[in-house]
């Protein structure tokens, strides 16, 4: 067990470490690089309570897809980081208030949190039995929630059939490659020899 | 062999969707434009899928494990939408060659759309509500910005887009809360809940009052319509003909099936901020048409005024208030088709006009359009003898057999000032210096506004079949 309370807290003091770098980094591109340290660390923490699907679809969908691409887009974006910063001093005052009201709430809220006595006995997720929890969800993806699964898919479909309506643009006149018009061509089609005669040139 | 009997139940949403691909596929292999023959087999499609409804309507019962919900109030409810979508997808194909956006995954994106509508009618579950209601409104993005050239349809998509998220994420904050409180999103599950909670639970009534907030959202009831003028004026003209049916007769749909459904018990609790809504709908969407000059506008106004009247049939949480709803919907289907295939009428030498002023003296230079509008406009503002009155009648009695007096006398008071704006339109019409004769419209046009028109006089006339089946869809409903 002390192993694994010493992942548990491992993994939690570097996602908390790293979350905060995400914020305070000045440079973006190293704010993405601690993000991603920040999904490992709670992939991790999946790992330790049991959910290791979970855990391998954050590592490759969010580290594997989300983070680079936001990567990408930061790093074409060309931001100013000192106009960013411009107005700092002034907004702090609101900033600090809206920040002071919201952390007073969440104070009152968790001063007087009562949790329900049936809660603990639902705490631990109901794992069946001899079946890993990956087999578990494919079971219920495929059978009881198969209509939500499709649904989703056919959501997914319209976003991308979406996303190309309104943004493929068709731009005449653009060279492509053709590989089999190019494997087509032939010496004949391409060159021609000319026989030059001496003193006279092609222009006749 | 138990899945089979399931399937028949979703019949229409399949053919909807096994169609949608195919055509996805023979628009992506075809290379001419395919737009118009796409149209074509989609519109084909929505007719069987009616069809379907209609010669072997099936079976009241659930599939899927309990997650989508047959009966014939979710059968009466897809037949309008799919009468709606229908009709618009014919007014956008012939516009869309005229304005020159004609592509071929426009009717694809319609049908998309129009399956999310059906899933959410027949939603029986929050998970089964919020996969329908998201393809829906996804879809509608689309749809919004498709003339993406255009400043004015790219800036109509982008405020839908960002406020449906923020609607759809009130409305999954809602369901969370309800959610956790009675441990299940089934709708059967929670009527159970709802029924043996104590009275007062804040948790859950704060959950009630998000999901209805989301879904006023989504059928633009003020004070969640902020959306509609915008989006009404920006987007493609028969876009906005179909937003302004087939969207909302699913979303009004939803609404009764959800309040009147899981959330029953609960009436005592919902009523009041449903009253509230229709009320402020009611009002502000008389008030605020009055100074619109652009005719889509105006509409978006009439039809946020239209939303009110149908929720005070839902204010009135009775079998009575569901048929009401039920009627009003469809009169309110065909008096905007009609209405809004008039607008799409407005062409001058080939260019659209969108400016009640450009309506000035129609009645010497078109006076077929003009006659349509006018009986359109009538029922409208519910004026006998159009059906529009009969429907206002309906949901009016329903609230007052519930009790609900004073809502009722305010919304006869908020049609009166509506029917200021309906009538100045007609006025505008009949007694003012013609301007430029408008094209003669297209045939499909001409129909739709012939069609639609002539309804209203015979559904005044006639309307005892409407509304036994009417009656029969709420009574499916609240099963009483």
């Amino acid at each position: 067990m002390i192993v694994a309370a010493l992942a548990f807290y491992l993994f939690s003091i570097v996602a908390i470490i790293a979350a905060l770098n995400v914020i305070f980094q000045k440079n973006p591109v190293h704010s993405v690089l601690w993000l991603i340290l920040t999904f490992f660390n709670a992939a991790g923490l999946f790992v330790l309570l049991g959910a290791e699907f979970v855990a391998m679809i954050l590592v490759v969908v969010y580290v594997g897809a989300v983070a680079v691409l936001f990567l990408f887009v930061v790093m074409m974006l060309d931001i100013n980081i000192t106009m960013m910063r411009e107005g700092f001093i002034k907004y702090l005052p609101v900033g600090a208030l809206v920040g002071g009201i919201l952390f007073v709430e969440l104070a009152i809220v968790f001063g007087s949190w009562a949790m329900s006595p049936q809660s603990e006995a639902l705490r631990s997720a109901p794992v069946p039995e001899g079946i890993s929890n990956t087999e578990a969800l494919g079971n219920i993806l495929y059978t009881q929630y198969f209509y939500l699964f499709q649904g989703a898919g056919i959501v997914l479909l319209v976003a991308m059939v979406g996303s190309i309506v309104l943004t493929l643009r068709r731009r005449p006149g653009v060279r492509k490659q053709d590989i089999s018009v190019q494997n087509n061509r032939r010496v004949q089609d391409t060159l021609e020899v000319v026989k030059v005669p001496v003193g006279k040139g092609l222009a006749s | 062999m138990t899945a089979l009997p399931a399937l028949s139940l979703v019949l229409p949403e399949v053919l909807l969707t096994v169609g949608a691909m195919a055509l996805l596929m023979i628009g992506v292999f075809k290379k001419k434009d395919s737009t118009s023959l796409l149209t074509g087999l989609a519109v084909l499609l929505m007719v069987a899928a009616g069809a379907s409804l209609v010669l072997d309507p099936p079976a009241a019962g659930t599939a899927f494990g309990g997650l989508f919900v047959v009966n014939e109030f979710t059968s009466f409810a897809k037949l309008m939408t799919l009468l709606g979508a229908g009709i618009a997808l014919v007014m956008i194909n012939s516009w869309a060659h005229t304005e020159g956006i004609a592509r071929f995954e426009l009717p694809i994106v319609v049908v998309f759309a129009t399956l999310g509508m059906l899933m959410m009618i027949s939603a029986n579950d929050f998970i089964a509500l919020y996969v329908g209601l998201e393809l829906q409104s996804l879809s509608l993005y689309v749809l919004a910005a498709f003339h993406r050239n255009n400043l004015r349809a790219t800036e109509a998509g982008v405020k839908y887009f960002v406020l449906g998220a923020l609607a759809s994420g009130l409305l999954l904050y809602g369901s969370s809360l309800v959610y956790g409180f009675g441990g299940t999103t089934s709708f059967a599950g929670l009527a159970t809940a709802m029924a043996s909670a104590e009275a007062g639970n804040v948790g859950v009534i704060i959950g009630i009052v998000f999901v209805i907030a989301g879904l006023a959202f989504k059928v633009s009831a003020v004070p969640f319509h902020m959306w509609t003028p915008d989006v009404y004026e920006g987007a493609p003209t028969p876009i906005t003909a179909f937003f302004s049916v087939a969207p909302k007769i699913a979303a009004l749909s939803l609404f009764l099936s959800v309040l009147m459904g899981p959330f029953a018990p609960m009436v005592a609790e919902w009523r009041q901020v449903i009253v509230l809504i229709a009320a402020l709908s009611m009002a502000w969407g008389a008030i605020a048409a009055i100074n619109q000059r652009n005719i889509k506008r105006l509409m978006a106004y009439s039809s946020i005024g239209h939303v009110g009247y149908a929720l005070v049939g839902l204010a009135a949480a009775s079998t009575e208030g569901a048929r009401g709803v039920m009627f009003y919907l469809f009169i309110y289907l065909f008096m905007n088709l009609g209405t809004f295939a008039c607008i799409l009428a407005m062409r001058v030498k080939g260019r659209a006009v969108e400016a009640i002023d450009d309506l000035s003296g129609m009645s010497k230079s078109n006076p077929g359009i003009a006659m349509a509008l006018a009986i359109l406009m009538f029922s409208m503002a519910g004026i006998p003898p159009m059906a529009g009155f009969l429907a206002k009648f309906y949901v009016f009695m329903a609230a007052v057999n519930a009790n609900l007096v004073p809502l009722a006398v305010f919304g006869l008071l908020a049609s009166a000032v509506g029917a200021f704006y309906y009538l100045r339109l007609i006025k505008i019409m009949y007694f003012d210096a013609p301007r430029d004769a408008f094209d003669k419209p297209d045939f499909s046009t001409r129909m739709v506004m012939a069609a639609s028109a002539s309804l209203m006089i015979v559904y005044f006339i006639v309307p005892a079949d409407l509304v036994s089946e009417a009656a029969s869809a709420a009574q499916a409903l609240t099963g009483r």
